[in-house]
C-alpha cells in the first residue's frame, strides 16, 4: 500500500530495534534493492500484516506505551495506515497510547469475582499502592486459585506473575485416575526429554501409524466435544476442515483463556506444554493443517516462556517444521494483549491477522473461511489434550467414564469460597456437591455457585445434586462453559459481584454490534442503580429483560449472547434484587 | 498480471486506478515501469525505475528474454502475426546486460518482469503519456505491442494493450473524425469511395487533402501559412511545449477564435471568444471511453448566461457562413453518423440507454458490440484480415541529451488534485495541493547545496523559470520532476522540448535537459 501519511514523530533507537527484531525474519514490506528497483506491493504487505500485534507488543515492552514515533516506524515497516494501526493499539487492555506517568512496570490487580471476594483483596491492593507500585485494575487474570491475582507488566523487563514464584502443587497429585492432568506436577515442563520419558509423543506415533482417517474416526467415535464452552463435536469440526478445499489450512489452539473464573488451560500449559504440541501435531495430521498457531492470552508470561521453549525443542528434535519426525507442520506462538472478546474464534483470527479483534459474522464458518480466510480448525487446549488418551487407550477406554452423551473427563476450575481452590479433573456426571467436596468443601454456608464463568449462570444450594454433564446442564437451563465452578458463601455481597460481571461485559464489548455496545452499558447502569438503592423497580427489571433479549438476538458473537446470562440467573434465583416490587 | 508502463494512474486516472486496485485485491500482480517511484508505483510488486526515454531498450530486452527462455507463444505467432523473424533478429542485441546499461535497472529485474509477463495466464500492458510524450512515441507504443504479439496477451478476456485516455471522450473525438486524415468512423479522407459516401449525405464536396495536427499547425503558423485558428476546448497557450514560442505564434495570427467553458490564457489572446456549455451537464449527446464504449450524456441544466451548446454554436456559425442546417437534435446527428460509420451502425439511442452503453464495432442493431477490439486475432480465419505485424523498433533515447551545461533530466506529469493547465481545477481548493515545485532527489540537492523549499532558477536550452524545489526521497538522483498545473505561477512549458514525433505529432514533454542555479549565488555574481 502506498499513500501512507506519517507524522514527523521518530522512534527511539530502542523502539526501532525492538520492532526490527520482530519484523526482521520476515523482511520489511518495502525493499529498496537499488535506487531504481523497489519491491513492495499488496502481497508483501498482506503477508506481513500479522506482524502488527507482535510489533505493538515490542513497542509497549520497550517504552511502556505505543508512542507516535514507534507507531510511525511500525507503520512504515509494515505499510499499515497509521490510523488503522492506532485503532488496533487502542483495542487492547495491555497497550497504552498515552505516555505512562511512571517509569517501570505496571502492576495489574484482578478485580473480578474470585479475587474481589478474597479476604486479602483490599489489603493486597493497599500494600501494593503503599510500596509505590503503579497499580491498575484488571479483569480476571486467570489466577483465581491464587487470589488475589496480580500480574506485573514489565517495561524492558520480563512480564511476571509473583505467585509463579511459589512452588506448584496439583491438588489431585498422585491420583492414578487422572488423564489430562497425569503429567502435571510430575514432568519437567521445560524438558522434551522429560516429556518423552513420561510417554510423550507416543500418541503421535500411533496417529502417524494409523493415518488421518483412523484418527478422525477415533475422535468422532470418542464423542469428544469442545471444552471452550460451545461443546461442538470435535470430530465433525476436524472432518469439515479436512474436506474443505485449499492448500493452506490452519490449526489454532485457542489459549486466550479469559472467561472470569477459568484457569485450567494456564495450569496445563505451564506444567505440561509439550502435551499441547503433541496434540496439535495429531490434529494437524487429522485435519491436513499446514500451519499451527497458539494464541495465548498476554497475561500468562510463564506459559508463554514454556510454550516458546517447548516449540523450539520440538523443532530441534524434528517433530515440528521440516524435521524428520513430523509432517512439515509448524507452530507459531502469538500473545494476545488483553481482550476477552479475542477468545471468540473469529475475533481471534482478526487479532492474529493484525486487525482489531472484532468477531465476524458466521457463516461462513472457520472450517472453510477461518484464519486468513482459509480453512481452520480452532480448538481449546483442553479439547486437544483429550486426543492423547483417546489414541493411547482407545475409544472404549476413553468412553468408560462420563456418560453416553458426555463421555470422558473434564477439567474443573474450583475457586471462590472453597477450602482448596484449583484445577480438578473429574468425569462428566460428577455432581456439583461432589466437586465442591473434592476441593475441600465450601468455607461457610453456601449461598450460590457460578457455573461457566461470567458468561454462565448462578445456581443455588439446591443444585448440589446436579450431575455435571452437557445434557443435564442443558436440561437445567445452565451451562458448564469453560468448567468454572465458583462458590460464594453467605457472607459475599452477590449484588457487588453481579455489578462487576456487568461492568466486565461493558468493558469487554468490542463495540461492533450496537445491541451489545449499548446494551452492556445500560445493563451495568441499571445494576449500579440496584446496588445503590437496593431496589429494582419493575421498569428496570423490564429493561434488563429487554436488553437481554436484544443482545441475545441481535449480536453477532457469543459475548453479546451471554452478557446478560449471569445477571438474569441471579435475578431469577432471587440472589439479587430481592426487594423487587412484584 | 498488470504492467503499468509510463503511467501514474493513481493520480492521473484516479477512478480507473480504483478499478485496477480491485484487480490487485483479487490477486493480480502489479509491475510498474516509470522513471519515478510514483504513488502508483508504490502499489506495485516491483517498480523498475528506468532512465527517461529508455522504454524501447527495456521492451526489446523483455522480448528477447521471452524468446530465449522459450516462453514465446509460438502457435499464436504462427497463426496471427507476421514479421517475427525480423523482430527476433532486431531484439537480439538487447541482452539483459545491455538493457541494464541503457535503462539503469538490474538485469535480473528485467528478466523477472519478462517471465512474469510471459507466464501470466492473463496480462495487460497499460500506458499513458510516459510512453507517448516522446519524440519517438509511436515506436514506444509499437515496442509494447510487440510484447503482446509475442505472448498472445491481446484480444482475450483479461489480456490486452490499454492506453489510458486523458478525458472521458478522447476516444470519441477521434472516432468522430477529429483527426487530420480521417472522416468519422476512421474512413480515410484520401479514399475517394469513402469520401463519396460522406459527400452524398453531406451534400458538399470534401477536401481530399489530410489536414494538419496540432504540432504541424504551429509549424504552419511559424511559416506564415496558417493565419486563422478556431480552438475548441484546448488551451495551447499554456499546454504547448516551448510555450513562450507558441504564445508568440498565437498572438501573431490574423484571427483566433476560442470556444471554451473558461476564459483561458488562449482565450485572452483571442479575437472572438464563444462561451460553450459543459458536456457533462449542459448538453445532450454521447461520449466514448477508453474501452470504446459509447455512452449517453444528458443535459441536466441549461448553460448559464450567454453560453450555448456546442451544437448550436457550430450550427449558427454554419448559418452565418451560408449553410442553414436548422437545429438538429443530438440524436438526429447521431443517426446521421450511424448511417455513415459502420462501427456505430447498431448503436441507436434506444439501445445505448437500455444497455448502458455499447462498445464498437457494433455495425447492426442485433450486434452485441465488441468487448475485444482484436478478438479476431484468435479466430481461425483471422476474421478475414491480415495477420498483425511485428514492428522493428530501436532504442533512441531522448532527443535532448544531458550536457555539462544542462546536466539534470526534467520530466513532467500530473498531480492528483489538478487537471492539465489548471483551467478546470485551479479554481477549487484542495487540502493536498502543494503548489508547483520542482521535485529534486535529496542526493542532487545536497550536491547543489539546495534546501527543501528553496527558490531556484531552473533553465533549459529554451528558457528559464524561477520556482521552489521540493526534496523527494523517492526520486532517483539525476531526475527532476514537475507539473504544469499552475502556469500562472510557473511556466513549466517554457522548459520542455518541442521535439516531436512525426508519426503522432506529440512533443517530448517527458524529457528535457535542465540546470538548477541558486538564486542567491546569481545575485552575488551580478
Amino acid at each position: 500500500m502506498s499513500d501512507l501519511h506519517l507524522s514527523d514523530d521518530a522512534p527511539t533507537p530502542g523502539e526501532r530495534a525492538a520492532v526490527d527484531a520482530v519484523v526482521g525474519p520476515f523482511g520489511p514490506t518495502v525493499v529498496r534493492e537499488t535506487e531504481r528497483l523497489v519491491r513492495s506491493g499488496r502481497v508483501r504487505r498482506d503477508e506481513r500484516r500479522h506482524l502488527l500485534l507482535p510489533a505493538l507488543h515490542a513497542l509497549q515492552h520497550e517504552s511502556g506505551w505505543i508512542s507516535p514515533g514507534g507507531l510511525n516506524h511500525v507503520c512504515d515497516v509494515l505499510q499499515v495506515p497509521p490510523a488503522e494501526a492506532y485503532g488496533v493499539a487502542t483495542f487492547y487492555e495491555l497497550f497504552r497510547t498515552t505516555p505512562p506517568e511512571h517509569d517501570g512496570p505496571t502492576t495489574h490487580v484482578c478485580v473480578d469475582a474470585a479475587c474481589r471476594i478474597h479476604p486479602a483483596f483490599a489489603d493486597t491492593v493497599a500494600e501494593l499502592r503503599a510500596s509505590g507500585a503503579h497499580v491498575r485494575e484488571a479483569p480476571c487474570l486467570g489466577l483465581c486459585d491464587r487470589a488475589p491475582g496480580v500480574f506485573v507488566q514489565g517495561v524492558r523487563s520480563p512480564d511476571h506473575v509473583p505467585s509463579d514464584d511459589q512452588p506448584f502443587a496439583l491438588p489431585q497429585a498422585g491420583d492414578p485416575s487422572l488423564r489430562l492432568l497425569r503429567r502435571v506436577g510430575v514432568v519437567d515442563p521445560t524438558s522434551l526429554d522429560s516429556y518423552l520419558a513420561h510417554g510423550g509423543f507416543r500418541a503421535f506415533a500411533v496417529a502417524r501409524e494409523q493415518g488421518a482417517e483412523a484418527v478422525l474416526d477415533a475422535v468422532t467415535r470418542s464423542g469428544l466435544s469442545g471444552r471452550g464452552g460451545a461443546a461442538f463435536p470435535t470430530g465433525v469440526k476436524w472432518r469439515a476442515v479436512r474436506d474443505a478445499p485449499g492448500d493452506r489450512k490452519h490449526l489454532v489452539a485457542n489459549c486466550d483463556e479469559s472467561e472470569p473464573g477459568t484457569f485450567k488451560d494456564r495450569t496445563v500449559l505451564e506444567h505440561d506444554p509439550f502435551a499441547l504440541i503433541e496434540a496439535m501435531c495429531i490434529a494437524a495430521l487429522a485435519t491436513g493443517a499446514t500451519d499451527g498457531w497458539i494464541y495465548l492470552r498476554g497475561e500468562y508470561p510463564q506459559a508463554a516462556a514454556r510454550l516458546a521453549s517447548a516449540i523450539e525443542q520440538c523443532r530441534d528434535a524434528g517433530y515440528l517444521g521440516d524435521g524428520a519426525l513430523g509432517d512439515g507442520f509448524d507452530i507459531e506462538l502469538r500473545r494476545g494483549a488483553g481482550a476477552y472478546v479475542c477468545g471468540e474464534e473469529t475475533a481471534l483470527f482478526a487479532s492474529i491477522e493484525g486487525y482489531r479483534g472484532e468477531p465476524r459474522s458466521k457463516p461462513p464458518f472457520p472450517t472453510t473461511h477461518g484464519l486468513f480466510g482459509q480453512p481452520t480448525a480452532v480448538n481449546n487446549p483442553e479439547t486437544l489434550l483429550n486426543v492423547l488418551p483417546i489414541l493411547l487407550d482407545g475409544v472404549d477406554a476413553y468412553r468408560s467414564v462420563g456418560t453416553e452423551q458426555s463421555p470422558g473427563t473434564r477439567l474443573w476450575c474450583l475457586s471462590g469460597r472453597v477450602a482448596r481452590p484449583g484445577v480438578y479433573e473429574a468425569p462428566f456426571g460428577v455432581t456439583l456437591g461432589e466437586l465442591l467436596a473434592l476441593a475441600g468443601g465450601v468455607t461457610g454456608q453456601l449461598q450460590a455457585v457460578l457455573l461457566g464463568g461470567a458468561a454462565g449462570s448462578f445456581v443455588g444450594p439446591d443444585a448440589l445434586d446436579l450431575p455435571l454433564t452437557l445434557e443435564d446442564a442443558r436440561a437445567a437451563g445452565v451451562t458448564l462453559g469453560s468448567g468454572v465452578v465458583m462458590a460464594f458463601d453467605a457472607s459475599v455481597d452477590l449484588t457487588d459481584v453481579v455489578v462487576r460481571i456487568a461492568e466486565f461485559f461493558r468493558d469487554e464489548s468490542c463495540g461492533q454490534c450496537v445491541p451489545c455496545r449499548v446494551g452492556t452499558v445500560r445493563q451495568y447502569e441499571a445494576l449500579v442503580q440496584l446496588r445503590e438503592r437496593r431496589v429494582l423497580t419493575p421498569t428496570r427489571r423490564q429493561l434488563l429483560d429487554d436488553l437481554a433479549a436484544v443482545m441475545g438476538n441481535a449480536s453477532i458473537c457469543g459475548l453479546g449472547h451471554t452478557a446478560a446470562s449471569a445477571v438474569r440467573s441471579a435475578l431469577r434465583l432471587g440472589l439479587i434484587g430481592k426487594e423487587t416490587a412484584a | 498480471m498488470i504492467l503499468l508502463w509510463g503511467s501514474n494512474a493513481r493520480e492521473a486516472h484516479p477512478i480507473f486506478f480504483h478499478h485496477l486496485l480491485v484487480g490487485v485485491d483479487r490477486g493480480a500482480r502489479l509491475y510498474c515501469v516509470d522513471p519515478r517511484r510514483t504513488s502508483s508505483a508504490k502499489f506495485a510488486d516491483l517498480w523498475l525505475g528506468i532512465d527517461v526515454g529508455s522504454d524501447i531498450a527495456l521492451a526489446n530486452a523483455i522480448g528477447r528474454e521471452i524468446i530465449h527462455a522459450g516462453l514465446a507463444n509460438r502457435a499464436f505467432i504462427e497463426h496471427s502475426t507476421t514479421g517475427f523473424d525480423a523482430y527476433a533478429e532486431a531484439v537480439e542485441p538487447y541482452t539483459l546486460e545491455h538493457a541494464a546499461a541503457l535503462t539503469g535497472v538490474p538485469a535480473a529485474a528485467i528478466r523477472e518482469v519478462a517471465h512474469a509477463y510471459a507466464l501470466a495466464e492473463k496480462a495487460q500492458i497499460l500506458w499513458t503519456l510516459g510512453i507517448t510524450e516522446h519524440h519517438n512515441a509511436v515506436d514506444n507504443v509499437l515496442a509494447l505491442c510487440n510484447l503482446a504479439l509475442l505472448t498472445g496477451h491481446v484480444g482475450r478476456w483479461g489480456s490486452g494493450l490499454v492506453p489510458l485516455r486523458g478525458q472521458n471522450n478522447v476516444q470519441g473525438g477521434g472516432d468522430m473524425g477529429a483527426l487530420p486524415n480521417k472522416l468519422p468512423g476512421f474512413a480515410d479522407v484520401a479514399d475517394p469511395a469513402a469520401r463519396a459516401r460522406f459527400e452524398a449525405v453531406y451534400g458538399v464536396p470534401l477536401n481530399p487533402e489530410p489536414g494538419l495536427h496540432l504540432t504541424l499547425m504551429f509549424d504552419a503558423m511559424e511559416r506564415g501559412e496558417l493565419r486563422g485558428l478556431y480552438v475548441i476546448g484546448e488551451n495551447p497557450a499554456d499546454s504547448e511545449a516551448d510555450v513562450r514560442h507558441a504564445r508568440e505564434l498565437l498572438a501573431g495570427l490574423d484571427v483566433l477564435v476560442v470556444q471554451d467553458l473558461f476564459l483561458t490564457r488562449t482565450g485572452e489572446l483571442a479575437d472572438v471568444v464563444l462561451p460553450a456549455s459543459a458536456a457533462w451537464a449542459e448538453s445532450d449527446g454521447t461520449v466514448t471511453s477508453s474501452e470504446r464504449r459509447v455512452q449517453r450524456v444528458r443535459a441536466a441544466v441549461p448553460p448559464p448566461g450567454d453560453a450555448r451548446d456546442d451544437l448550436r454554436i457550430i450550427g449558427e456559425l454554419a448559418r452565418r457562413l451560408g449553410y442553414d442546417w436548422g437545429e438538429p437534435t443530438a440524436e438526429q446527428l447521431w443517426d446521421e453518423l450511424r448511417s455513415l460509420s459502420p462501427l456505430h451502425g447498431g448503436m441507436s439511442y434506444e439501445r445505448l440507454e437500455a444497455e448502458g452503453g455499447l462498445q464498437w464495432p457494433c455495425p447492426t442493431l442485433d450486434h452485441p458490440g465488441s468487448p475485444f477490439l482484436h478478438g479476431w486475432l484468435w479466430e481461425p480465419d483471422l476474421g478475414g484480415r491480415q495477420p498483425a505485424p511485428f514492428s522493428v523498433v530501436h532504442h533512441a533515447g531522448p532527443a535532448e541529451q544531458l550536457s555539462e551545461e544542462f546536466p539534470l533530466r526534467l520530466t513532467t506529469g500530473r498531480a492528483l488534485d489538478s487537471y492539465n493547465t489548471g483551467v478546470q481545477s485551479g479554481a477549487y481548493d484542495s487540502p493536498i495541493r502543494t503548489g508547483d515545485a520542482l521535485d529534486v532527489s535529496p542526493a542532487d540537492a545536497r550536491r547543489l547545496g539546495l534546501a527543501d523549499g528553496e527558490r531556484v532558477r531552473v533553465s533549459s536550452p529554451r528558457g528559464s523559470v524561477e520556482m521552489r524545489i521540493r526534496l523527494q526521497p523517492d526520486l532517483p538522483p539525476g531526475l527532476t520532476f514537475t507539473t504544469f498545473h499552475f502556469p500562472e505561477l510557473v511556466d513549466t512549458n517554457v522548459l520542455t522540448n518541442d521535439a516531436w514525433d512525426r508519426k503522432s505529432g506529440t512533443a517530448e514533454f517527458k524529457a528535457a535537459a535542465i540546470r538548477i542555479d541558486k538564486l542567491t549565488a546569481q545575485v552575488a555574481g551580478q
